[in-house]
This record gives C-alpha cells, structure tokens and sequence, in this order.
C-alpha cells in the first residue's frame, strides 16, 4: 500500500481521545454537532458539512461483514474485511480468530482489539 | 464553454518494451514523448503545454521539461493515479479550447519489473489521514480489489465464470499483439482453476506487472488541418473522485457513474452508440463495474453482459481493449489510463490489428480508474470521434 509504515499514528492533538479509547478496549466513533451525522474514520472537521463542533460516541461493538477477502498469498493468509457497525458507517478491519475458508457477507462480527506495532487498533471476529 | 471538436489527438505512441533493463524512466518518457511527435509530424519546438503525472521523475514536469528541452507555457502534473492520462487529456483539451496551448504532450512511463517505483506504489511524500485507520489491516491492491467482487457477488450474483469472460476476450485480443506479454488464449475453465490470490479473485483475474509507457499529442483544430495522419475529435469527458463518504460506504460502484455521465453530455452521444471501448483492467471485476457504471448495461447485469464472448472484437456486441488490455498486453508503471486512450486512437484511425479492427469505427470510449476501488479512486472518461 501507499504509506511508509504499517501502523502509523500520526502525531494529533485530536484524535488522541480515540487512541486513549483503544488502549482501554473501547472504539470510538464522531458524531456532528451542527449535523449530527456520525462519521469514521474520525476528523476534527465533520465530513459532511466541515463543521468543528462534535462529539466522541462509544460503538457497542457489534456489527456485520460488509465485504471480505482472505491475502492468500501472505504467510499466514490473513482475512481481510469491511465491517458495517450496528451505529452505521463501515470501516475496515481484520477478522480474526476464524476459520477462513467460512466467512461470509452478512455474517454477525464482534469487537476486540489486537496490538499492532504496538498499537491496540480495533479487529472483529465472528459474533 | 465546452471541449467538443475544438482538440484533436494527431499522436499516440506506446513504448514497446515490457521490461526496461538498464533504461531509467526519464530516458522511457522522452522516448515515448518523440515516438508520439513522431507519429503526429511535430517536433518538441511545437510543443506549448506538458502534461504528467507522478511517474515522472523529479518535481512535477520540471525535470522532464529539462531533460526533453521543453518551453512550455502551461503544464498540468495532475496525478489521479492510473486515470491521470484522461484527466490529461480532458485538461489539455480544455487549455487549447480557450486558447492557451496549441500543442500538448502527455507521457506515462513505469518500470515495476525493473526498479522503478515498487507495484501499486504511487509517490506519496506525505502520510495521508486515512493511513492510521487501514494500513495496521494490511490493505492490498489484490484484496481491495477483491472484497469489490466479493459485494457485487453478494448482490448481484455474479460469479467469477462471467468474470473470467473478461479475461478470455482480452487473451483472444492478445494473441495478435506481438508486443504483449500474454498470448495465449485462455478459457474460463482455465481462469476459474488458476490460483486464488485474494479471494474470490484467481491468478488470471489480475493485470500483468510492466515497464513501458506510452505518450499523446493533442492539438488545436487549425494545427490538426496542416497534419497527415488520420484525425481523432475529442467530444467531451468527465472526471470524478469516489470516497468512503465518512464510512456510508457502497463500493459495488465506481465514480465512472459521474464521469461517464459527464462525458456523454458533452459529447451529446449514448452508450449505444459507441462502437468501441478501452476500460481500464486492473483486474476483470474493475472491468465489469465500469461497464455498468458507464451504462453499457444496466446495474447488477455485468456478469451476464461480459459473457459468452460479448467483449470479443467479430464475435460480440462491444469489443473492449482490442490490444490485450493491462490483462494481457501491458500497464506500464500500474497505471492503464494511458494504453486505453492509444488503442481507442488505433480504432478510430483503423489501425488496430486487423484481426481485432472494429468494422467502421467511428466512435470510441476511453475510461480509467486510478487508485483503489473500494475507498479513494479517480475516474476519468473521454469519448473520441473520428474525424
């Protein structure tokens, strides 16, 4: 892919809150003060009407996969996914602890957290 | 203001080599760049305007400029990834529309097999916002690319047999290609049995890896009259980035729903009408979104519309990437927009392979996608003419 790094948290006063959040097992989501439409990946500015007043929202964990794909090539494979959470926007993830040859779309994921060089980012394994 | 019939294509050139040892890829863009001056029977004295993108070496034009000797007065390095080339070729067309250039040149040149930038690599100085939330998943192009096919199965029933259509209608093209780096005609029992790399695309869903490069030369309709070569009109294009939209995200779509919609505006034509199409073809599912999206077929009926030989020249109803496509022929640098125009320019002239020449071609579709298709892409399409 494009960056540099795998795991790259930028230095960023404002998305510190979510990366506290993700030590302590918890993913959160933005939702829009003047729109109030909630939003992920996180930005101080909403990205659907640029406004800075917003809020952070606890996800409850749950969620369904979108899309998925196993790298087959990697060692080990690896299934990669889309994952629709129950509050609404998709984000991309990892499905671990699976069997990978029976995922399916549409089938019910749960939140935990994995450490990835060092930082705990959020993965789903089946519900 | 609109870019229809006021710029003409006068030169194409597509670098022959798939494999440029010991050739750095700024002597590749110079070479391109004299091959298409060449074709077109300009020299670079004429040359007003330079377009590139970020295969070119150094910052934006500035090194190229130099090396080739160039004296513009306008250059353009838009970089939408492998869609640049048409979005080149729609500025460029509309810098000569209101009279700022009159000769425009546009080079692409790569070498992934060969030390330039590493496959599906754009140039990227600076960490975008969106790296922290993806990359720890270990995003790839195949994988990106397959959980798009993976949805439109899930919706629409495709299934990788009328995917591997795609790839049997582009290796029926290659097989008269000399220069391309796949020949052999395959089947759909062959595509279906090669490998899985990422499900559920196999080995022979996927583009091949190539240096090359290619290289266009536009110009103004008084310059077009004095040239010999047959005339290609541009009729109109369109341009658009497709996101994921704060995470409403719906990726069986690609942004070629706006640009293709622009372009046939402007271009006051109907899908029905265009006689011949050059997609980009990272992989077969790109090509099967892009047909619907451009409304060749209506949404969800890609897989039965590819089928049975539709994509085939003298065998079905739209013959697509008449010289193999970046499935079988080459995509020099992982960037295919440029090799879609040049063979769009060879049906239009008549100078496709004679196997693959489409009977009275007169109008023709060039569309590329640059970047990722399920979370940030380019889209650009132009509708060509001939003159």
């Amino acid at each position: 892919m494009s960056a540099p790094k795998e795991n790259v948290v930028v230095a960023d006063r404002a998305m510190a809150p979510y990366w506290e959040a993700a030590r302590a097992g918890r993913l959160l989501l933005r939702r829009c003060s003047a729109c109030s439409e909630l939003h992920y990946y996180p930005r101080p500015l909403c990205p659907f009407c640029l406004s800075s007043e917003g809020e952070w929202v606890e996800a409850s964990g749950e969620g369904v996969i979108y899309s998925w794909s196993v790298e087959r090539r990697a060692n080990p494979p690896y299934a990669i996914a889309f994952v629709t959470l129950r509050e609404g926007p998709t984000l991309m993830s990892n499905i671990v602890e699976c069997d990978l040859d029976g995922l399916s779309v549409g089938q019910a994921v749960r939140l935990q957290f994995e450490e990835r060089e060092g930082q705990p980012v959020p993965v789903f394994k089946p519900a | 203001m609109t870019i229809k019939g006021k710029a003409y294509i006068a030169g194409i050139y597509e670098h022959p080599t798939r494999k440029a040892e010991g050739i750095p890829l700024a002597q590749l863009h110079a070479e391109v760049a004299k091959g298409a001056l060449d074709d077109a029977g300009l020299t670079v004295a004429d040359v007003d305007g330079y377009f590139c993108a970020g295969d070119a070496p150094g910052l934006g034009g500035f090194s190229m400029a130099e090396y080739m000797g160039l004296r513009v007065r306008q250059t353009d390095c838009t970089e939408t990834g492998g869609s640049s080339y048409i979005a080149h070729l729609n500025h460029a067309s509309q810098a000569i529309a209101t009279g700022k250039i009159k000769v425009a040149l546009i080079t692409l040149a790569g070498k992934p097999r060969t030390g330039g930038a590493p496959p599906g690599r754009p140039p990227m100085a600076v960490i975008p916002p969106d790296a922290p939330f993806e990359l720890p998943f270990k995003p790839t192009v195949l994988n990106l690319y397959a959980m798009c096919a993976r949805r439109h199965m899930h919706e629409f029933g495709t299934t990788s047999e009328q995917l591997a259509w795609i790839k049997v209608a582009a290796s029926h093209h290659a097989q008269h290609n000399p220069h391309a780096m796949l020949r052999e005609v395959v089947t759909v029992d062959e595509v279906v049995n090669s490998p899985i790399v990422a499900d559920p695309l196999h080995r022979l869903d996927c583009c091949v890896v190539s240096d090359g490069g290619g290289a266009l030369v536009v110009v103004a309709p008084e310059i077009a009259a004095q040239l010999q070569r047959p005339k290609v009109r541009i009729l109109g294009a369109g341009e658009a980035i497709k996101h994921t939209n704060g995470g409403e995200m719906d990726i069986t779509w690609s942004g070629a729903v706006w640009s293709g919609a622009k372009a046939f505006e402007e271009a006051g034509v109907r899908p029905a009408d265009i006689k011949y199409v050059s997609v980009y073809d990272s992989f077969t599912i790109t090509v099967l979104m892009q047909l619907e999206d451009l409304g060749f077929c209506a949404k969800g009926e890609g897989g039965r519309f590819v089928s049975d030989g539709n994509l085939i020249s003298g065998v079905g109803k739209l013959p697509f990437n008449t010289d193999g496509g970046g499935l079988c022929n080459n995509h020099p640098g992982n960037r295919g927009g440029m090799t879609k125009v040049l063979e769009a320019v060879r049906q239009l002239r008549g100078e496709a392979h004679p196997a693959v020449q489409v009977k009275n071609c007169d109008l023709a579709l060039a569309h590329g996608t640059g970047g990722y298709l399920p979370t940030r892409h380019g889209s650009a399409t132009v509708i060509l003419e001939r003159a």
